[in-house]
């Protein structure tokens, strides 16, 4: 479980947020509203006010490495450094990267050869390697096909399920929010917003 | 110890080459001209200055004015090897880093080649002690500041990559690992290319000065080798230092990459 208490830096918050074991929030918002830096500060990358805590412990008590290894943030661009794609992982998802329509031999690829879509979909399977309790999804199918896309929320869900981890997917795409997550807010003025239903049909 | 001593108009006629050159740079515009003048009035200024005061020390032997003096040339070479870097520290790191780096380098190894090698009376003997200092701070300033300025540099180009390896779970040092690295060979490159190619490619010039002031050239070569070494360990020392302090301060207390920490660079 993920608890957010008063979270904030210049560019958000006030924010206060718990999520249950296996939860999916959806956070949309115009962009430049602190989405993005929302994410950094819960992974603990930027100085904030505030903390979150994980099945009640502060982050604090955690040292940042395990803190960032149990709260895997995805970013809109993951970088790739070593020499090859499968360096970058501690355990191989053959099967995961199968049905993510990766090609069997991308785990010998130079990075410099990975499309951008490629990029995308092996940094989820990266992150998802590392077996976190939490995944902080930022735009995490922007650049993917509509199978693509649909491969990698099926992915996200079975890890849900299978094992319980809590997802907060920002998304500027209200559609898949509304298919992926099980709460949705917007970040309006650096404060989370619950979305209504009202606010749901009038943006459609 | 037999030397020619130089005569003013000796000097002058030397004075007259810069001029000449000068005259050469205004005529194929080169523009340097002006600096090319200046610079060299600094040089006959400065060393002249110099001189005076060496004398003032050297005649009144006490560790006071020896201490002073010393102090002085840190504090300059502090402030030379911050220039030197296009994204410094901001605030009192900026300057306080490469300073305490060189402090702790130079300032052990000359006292350590003072008491333990050359072993004057007093040991702080300034005929010996403020030319062995100048000549190790001088190239420990230039083995700071290039690594100094590769680890903030290459820290701010691969920023990036460096906060996705802790996003995965890298501790702060094990993200940084390979750019300290990069960056202590940096600073110790030029020293190690010096020990190479000295009496090869080129004299050094505290051995040819000497030669030129009457030593005997095997004295002047066992000198030369002492400097050397101590050159080379006061650069490599000061390098680990600065690059070991640096790059703690590149990260906070939760490891978190802190680039605004850095002061942006000038533009030229």
């Amino acid at each position: 479980m993920l608890e957010l208490l008063e979270l904030q830096t210049p560019l958000f918050g006030p924010v206060s947020l718990t999520l249950t074991r296996g939860e999916c929030v959806g956070i949309a918002g115009p962009s430049g509203a602190g989405k993005s830096s929302l994410l950094r500060a819960i992974a603990d990358l930027d100085p904030h006010a505030g903390t979150a805590r994980l099945d009640g412990r502060d982050m604090t008590s955690f040292t940042p490495a395990q803190w960032r290894r149990r709260v895997q943030l995805l970013p809109a661009d993951p970088e790739w450094w070593l020499a090859r794609v499968g360096d970058h992982f501690p355990r191989r998802l053959v099967e995961a990267a199968r049905r993510l329509q990766l090609p069997d031999g991308v785990w010998d690829w130079p990075p410099e050869r990975l499309s951008s879509g490629e990029r995308q979909r092996l940094a989820l399977l990266r992150a998802l390697a590392r077996e976190p309790d939490v995944l902080l999804l930022d735009e995490p199918t922007a650049n993917l096909d509509a199978d693509n896309v649909a491969g990698a929320e099926t992915l996200i869900r079975e890890s849900r399920e299978a094992r319980q981890v809590c997802v907060i997917w920002v998304s500027h795409d209200r559609g898949q929010l509304t298919r992926v997550a099980d709460r949705r807010f917007i970040l309006r003025g650096g404060r989370l917003v619950a979305e209504t239903e009202q606010a749901c049909s009038s943006s459609r | 110890m037999q030397f020619v001593s130089l005569s003013p108009l000796d000097l002058a006629l030397a004075a007259v080459l810069i001029v000449v050159l000068a005259a050469l740079s205004w005529a194929a515009r080169f523009a340097v001209e002006r600096e090319l003048l200046i610079a060299g009035a600094r040089t006959v200024v400065q060393l002249s200055l110099i001189g005076l005061v060496l004398k003032a020390v050297f005649a009144h032997v006490h560790l006071l004015w020896i201490s002073l003096m010393a102090a002085a040339m840190v504090l300059v070479a502090g402030r030379e090897a911050m220039m030197r870097q296009e994204r410094r520290f901001q605030g009192w790191w900026g300057y306080g880093l490469g300073t305490l780096s060189m402090f702790v380098s130079s300032f052990a190894l000359t006292v350590l080649a003072l008491l333990t090698v050359i072993r004057t009376h007093p040991w702080y003997q300034p005929q010996y002690a403020i030319p062995l200092l100048g000549m190790i701070l001088g190239n420990t300033m230039t083995g700071i500041s290039l690594a100094l300025d590769r680890l903030t540099q290459t820290a701010w180009d691969q920023r990036r990559m460096l906060e996705q390896r802790l996003m995965l779970g890298e501790t702060a040092m094990e993200a940084v690992a390979r750019i300290r690295r990069h960056a202590g060979r940096s600073g110790m490159i030029p020293v190690i290319n010096a020990m190479a190619a000295a009496g090869v490619v080129s004299l050094p010039g505290m051995m040819t000065g000497q030669i030129l002031a009457g030593a005997p050239p095997m004295e002047a070569v066992k000198y030369q080798i002492l400097i050397m070494f101590l050159i080379s360990a006061g650069t490599g020392f000061g390098a680990l230092v600065a690059v070991w302090l640096g790059s703690r301060r590149l990260f906070d207390q939760r490891e978190r990459l802190r680039l605004d920490r850095l002061s942006a660079p000038k533009h030229r």
